[in-house]
């Protein structure tokens, strides 16, 4: 259970033939990658938060389509968004979400990441690509990136761990916060909970 | 004795709330008619976790050797096999429970009482069900969300399953000797949080609104194990239009069925793999599992549909447990 999140982010490299890439070698050979550098990054294991901004920002980041998460976990409330208000969204969302991501990275130990053959039609351009966690005692965690072709290759807009998105899961939260104080609302909620979650990291440093 | 008046409390509790959730009015959340009650049990609970249950997890888990730790997650878990199994079995997964049972042999004997999970390796997977999976996979409905206390998350069906059934499927309520089983659960809980340690500050630094959070979370997960994984899409809010709302409502009622050849208005869902594999018992449970809408009892009247007030698939239900009633199900399995 402890890697429900934990592996999320094995994705994703900067890789220059990355627009050739099918989704799902994409996803393996930056998963690949990123293991690789954590297993041989003695600070990373020891939770070194620089290192893993890098390694994320790096490897990671490229390959997420941050905007149509953001709209993601909007849904019908996004339009009602003006187009400077879903610029400030999409970026906070991201710091909020970009965090989480190196948090759960920072837990990972040596689980198996096993790929699945990717099952969709010939030419689709939104696909699921499917992967499990395994470690023996527990029953395998599935994590699946739901991917779609841009033309700069394929990104990344929602990344599920168990059954659970990371980005729809913010849904109810916030068509509760735009209920209340609209789509200001809930910027200023998002960057408020950015900057405590700063104030808390600043105020015990690694 | 004090377990079975907790029990006996847990029970009330529900079946309290189910009145209150039928009476409860608009306002909150759509989707959480108790979250007044529900928010004040999530507050008592992180309480009491915060003050005894998080501080004893972190200790045991600074205490003891990783190696340990994993040992004793191994043995609760292997108990936890046998009940698994008869879920899994249950919901006609009779492939899966087999390997259940057999995990159970492997991990008691080679792998020493269940310390080493030597199942896994060898390919047998584990599995996560329960008896409100089974429910689920039934066609039961999940009912409204519920923070139960001390138990964390869970909604009517699942809390009811929990607190009536799932219990005497557990291995550890069945040892004679009352302190040591005492003892027995009390080490499977600070285990079982120690394990979530890192998860649960992951949730915590993730949400806005833990409460919402960890509500939400929960509710996608049980979607996703009742499906093992592959439940219908939810339809992206992002192409709909300003009706989402109700669409919204529809949409977490519809995918709460087993994936059965229906099409949503988001399009069609091509049943994949899992269906390659179907059991003649599957079948029957997924023939009998059929929205509501496609199923004959339920009646249009003026652009409204009504709906009976039993569970879906009554007749799956009481046939598989054996029940007859004159008028409805006369032998179990027998095609309709």
């Amino acid at each position: 259970m402890k890697l429900f999140i934990t592996l999320c982010f094995f994705l994703f490299a900067t890789a220059v033939s990355a627009q050739e890439l099918a989704p799902d070698a994409l996803v393996k050979k930056i998963s690949d990658e990123v293991i690789e550098i954590i297993k041989q990054d003695k600070d990373i294991q020891a939770g070194n938060r620089k290192k893993i901004d890098e390694l994320v920002d790096a490897k990671v980041l490229p390959h997420f389509n941050f905007s149509r998460m953001a709209a993601l976990a909007m849904g019908r409330n996004w339009p009602k968004a003006n187009a400077e208000q879903q610029k400030v969204l999409t970026s906070e969302f991201r710091t909020l979400l970009v965090r989480t991501y190196s948090t759960a990275l920072s837990t990972y130990k040596n689980q198996v990441i096993e790929f699945k053959p990717l099952r969709a039609a010939a030419g689709a351009a939104d696909v699921t690509v499917k992967t499990q966690v395994k470690q023996p005692g527990t029953a395998p965690i599935s994590i699946d990136y739901g991917m779609e072709k841009t033309p700069a290759g394929w990104k990344v807009y929602d990344v599920v761990v168990g059954g659970v998105s990371l980005v729809t899961n913010y849904r109810e939260t916030f068509n509760a916060e735009i209920r209340d104080g609209g789509v200001e609302g809930l910027i200023k909620s998002l960057a408020g909970k950015n900057r405590s979650l700063d104030t808390q990291a600043s105020a015990k440093p690694k | 004795m004090s377990i079975m008046l907790w029990r006996f409390l847990g029970l009330s509790l529900l079946v309290a709330l189910l009145g209150l959730g039928g009476c409860a009015t608009v306002g909150g959340t759509p989707g959480d008619p108790l979250e007044g009650y529900n928010r004040a049990m999530f507050g008592f609970n992180d309480g009491v976790d915060k003050a005894i249950i998080k501080p004893l997890a972190s200790g045991y888990k600074t205490i003891m050797p990783e190696v340990a730790r994993i040992g004793v997650t191994n043995f609760f878990a292997n108990l936890g096999d046998l009940w698994i199994g008869i879920n899994n079995i249950l919901q006609g997964k009779v492939g899966a429970g087999v390997s259940d049972f057999g995990r159970f042999a492997i991990n008691t004997t080679v792998g020493i009482l269940g310390l080493f999970d030597v199942a896994s390796n060898a390919g047998l997977e584990k599995h996560n069900e329960d008896f409100g999976q089974t429910l689920g996979r039934w066609g039961v409905g999940s009912g409204a969300y519920v923070v139960l206390p001390i138990l964390g998350p869970s909604n009517v069906r699942d809390g009811i399953s929990l607190l009536a059934l799932d219990w005497r499927g557990d291995p550890l309520w069945y040892v004679g000797n009352i302190p040591t089983r005492n003892e027995l659960v009390g080490v499977r809980a600070v285990d079982n949080r120690a394990n979530l340690l890192d998860l649960s500050r992951l949730a915590e630094e993730a949400a806005l609104d833990h409460y919402a959070y960890e509500r939400d979370a929960f509710l996608q997960r049980r979607r996703s194990l009742i499906y093992d994984g592959d439940p219908l899409p939810e339809p992206d809010p992002a192409k709909t239009s300003e009706s989402g709302a109700s669409k919204d409502t529809s949409a977490r009622a519809e995918t709460e069925f087993p994936p059965a050849r229906i099409t949503t208005q988001w399009g069609e869902r091509v049943v994949t793999a899992a269906d390659e594999e179907l059991t003649p018992a599957q079948e029957f449970f997924r023939a009998a599992a059929q929205p509501v809408a496609a199923r004959p009892e339920a009646a249009a009247v003026g652009g409204a549909t009504y709906e009976p007030r039993i569970p879906l698939n009554y007749e799956a239900l009481l046939a598989v447990s054996g029940e007859v009633r004159d008028g409805l199900v006369r032998t179990s399995l027998r095609p309709r």
